[in-house]
């Protein structure tokens, strides 16, 4: 909802000229034209020097290929990004309820607290094909990978988040005889907000990571139906240009959640955080 | 003095780490009354008010209460507004009446007035970031008023702000205070503040935080500008700085 600021009252905040147009046009442009000229790069390269697409095929044979092979690829995609968000989705419910649960009872925090770390350092790489061993249910394998590396940063920024809420206001809540529910749902939740959605922006593109390492640690058994494993079918069957489609997919579908979430942060924090209010002047 | 509201008898503070804090405090605030805690930096004022509104325990003496308290009765202004940036004018104002378990349909008109109290009525829908320093202390000062609590402590409320605000909001203070007849315990360590404000003056000392001298404010209200202006106004900040300047041991 707008205010309307009383320009007679002495207490205003300063009003200023709209945020400027110059700076959206560089956020737009500036990394266009940076690809472009990449692209453009490295099309004229592969031209020049004749390099074969086997070795090496230029950006126009790759999105060829894609089109060429969409049918192939797309329900790829759709399989990987499934298990991204399924990942992620459990990793919200977790990391969440954990952190919670951490804020509650300082016993759980100080005995759950060093597992956490131990699943968040031991490299997924390692872990997976001994998870693909354990669990039968391929689906299920690559879930708990990806959310093994999801899982981390969505607990510790929640439970940083949650530790922050101001002194003063908890003080307050205590004044008001609030509950220890009123507390965490009026309090500490959204005193945890901003951090969590950091989490999530960084747990959303960790997600897909794992789910790929995953499908790759799978897919050399043979089996799989996600991106990962076209790339290593591609490769197998020296499909240079299909494999770069598959890499290109993988990368949108990065920028894609990176950008999902950033949207949802602004979206959600605009009228009260620093970190995404627009600065008049 | 009126009748009693509280009184404190011998108390002390001492935190977990050793410091005492507070030592051998004893005094009475009567209903109604405004009275100012007065002191350098670190002699334990805030301690005092937290002591007062139940959120410290006393390590020795007693807090006699000398009528019955519930919540909502102690409305407390923080030194910073400490509002929630999430939460509009609106819905941070509302927040001890939503503690309280009351619904938001039911409250509306309490919080209502309690922003016309603080001249922010057209600002409901605003949040905190949008507003000025000065405003946002207003804002903390409903929020404490909104449940008409029968004390209200405040500490340091004006100091981050500049002087014309500050004597804005002490007017408007006072005026309010005449009408609703509050008990007003007020932290500051401004010698000019206090004076203005208060009809009694404790002045404190540090280490430990002690109780060295009481001054009473015979001026009677409603006091305005004028009063800053005059000789009884001079006279009254000489007299409470000399009581400081003794207090802190010059
Ligand atoms: N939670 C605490 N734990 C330990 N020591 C504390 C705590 N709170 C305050 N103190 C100590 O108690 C003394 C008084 O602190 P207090 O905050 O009451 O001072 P103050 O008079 O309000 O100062 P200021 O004017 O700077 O706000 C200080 O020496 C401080 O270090
Ligand atoms: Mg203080």
């Amino acid at each position: 909802m707008a205010v309307a600021f009383d320009s007679e009252n002495p207490d205003l905040p300063p009003a200023g000229p709209p945020a400027g147009r110059a700076e959206l046009l560089v956020r737009i442009f500036g990394p266009l034209l940076l690809l472009g000229s990449i692209v453009g790069g490295w099309e004229f390269l592969v031209r020049i020097n004749e390099i074969p697409p086997y070795i090496l095929p230029g950006p126009g044979l790759v999105v060829e290929s894609l089109l060429d092979n969409w049918h192939s690829l797309y329900p790829s995609l759709l399989v990987t990004l499934r298990i991204t968000f399924l990942a992620l989705a459990v990793a919200v419910v977790g990391g969440v309820g954990l952190a919670i649960l951490f804020s509650l009872s300082r016993w759980v925090e100080l005995s759950l607290f060093p597992l956490a770390v131990v699943l968040q350092v031991t490299p997924v790489v390692a872990i997976a094909p001994l998870i693909l061993i354990y669990v039968d249910n391929i689906t299920l394998a690559l879930l708990i990978c990806a959310w093994i590396v999801a899982f981390f940063p969505i607990l510790s920024n929640t439970s940083m988040g949650l530790a922050s809420a101001d002194h003063n206001l908890r003080d307050l809540f205590e004044l008001y005889g609030a509950s220890r529910w009123q507390q965490l749902l009026h309090l500490r939740l959204p005193s945890a907000l901003p951090y969590f959605l950091g989490g999530l922006r960084i747990a959303g593109g960790l997600a897909l990571i794992g789910a790929i390492v995953a499908e790759f640690a799978a897919g050399t058994g043979g089996t799989g139906s996600g991106l990962a494993f076209r790339i290593l079918e591609a490769g197998w069957r020296l499909e240079i240009p299909r494999m770069f489609a598959a890499l290109l997919l993988i990368s949108f579908a990065g920028i894609l959640i990176f950008l999902a979430f950033t949207a949802l942060q602004h979206l959600l924090l605009r009228r009260w955080h620093a970190s995404a209010a627009s600065r008049e002047r | 003095m009126s009748e009693p509201l509280f009184e404190l008898r011998g108390v002390g503070k001492t935190f977990g780490s050793g410091t005492v804090a507070l030592e051998g405090l004893d005094f009475a605030v009567g209903r109604h009354a405004f009275v100012s805690l007065l002191g350098p930096s670190g002699c334990g004022k805030s301690t005092v008010l937290r002591l007062i509104a139940g959120l410290l325990r006393p390590s020795r003496g007693r807090l006699i209460w000398h009528r019955r308290i519930a919540r909502g009765d102690i409305g407390f202004v923080f030194q910073e507004p400490t509002l929630m940036p999430w939460a509009s004018v609106f819905d941070n104002v509302r927040l001890p009446l939503k503690l309280q378990g009351r619904p938001r349909r039911e409250v509306r008109e309490e919080v209502e007035r309690a922003l016309s109290m603080v001249g922010l009525e057209d600002f409901a829908g605003a949040y905190p970031r949008e507003l000025s320093g000065g405003m946002k202390m207003r804002v903390s000062i409903a929020r404490a008023l909104v449940t008409r609590p029968e004390l209200l402590l405040m500490d340091e409320p004006f100091a981050a702000l500049d002087e014309i605000t500050r004597f804005k909001l002490n007017n408007e203070l006072l005026n309010l205070w005449a009408r609703e007849s509050w008990t007003v315990v007020f932290v500051t360590h401004s010698v000019y503040e206090s004076v203005y404000l208060s009809e009694r003056i404790l002045v404190m000392a540090s280490r430990p935080g002690r109780i060295t001298g009481e001054i009473p404010i015979e001026v009677p209200y409603p006091r305005d500008e004028a009063f800053r202006l005059s000789s009884r106004y001079t006279a009254a900040c000489r007299r409470v700085s000399d009581e400081l300047r003794r207090a802190m041991g010059e």
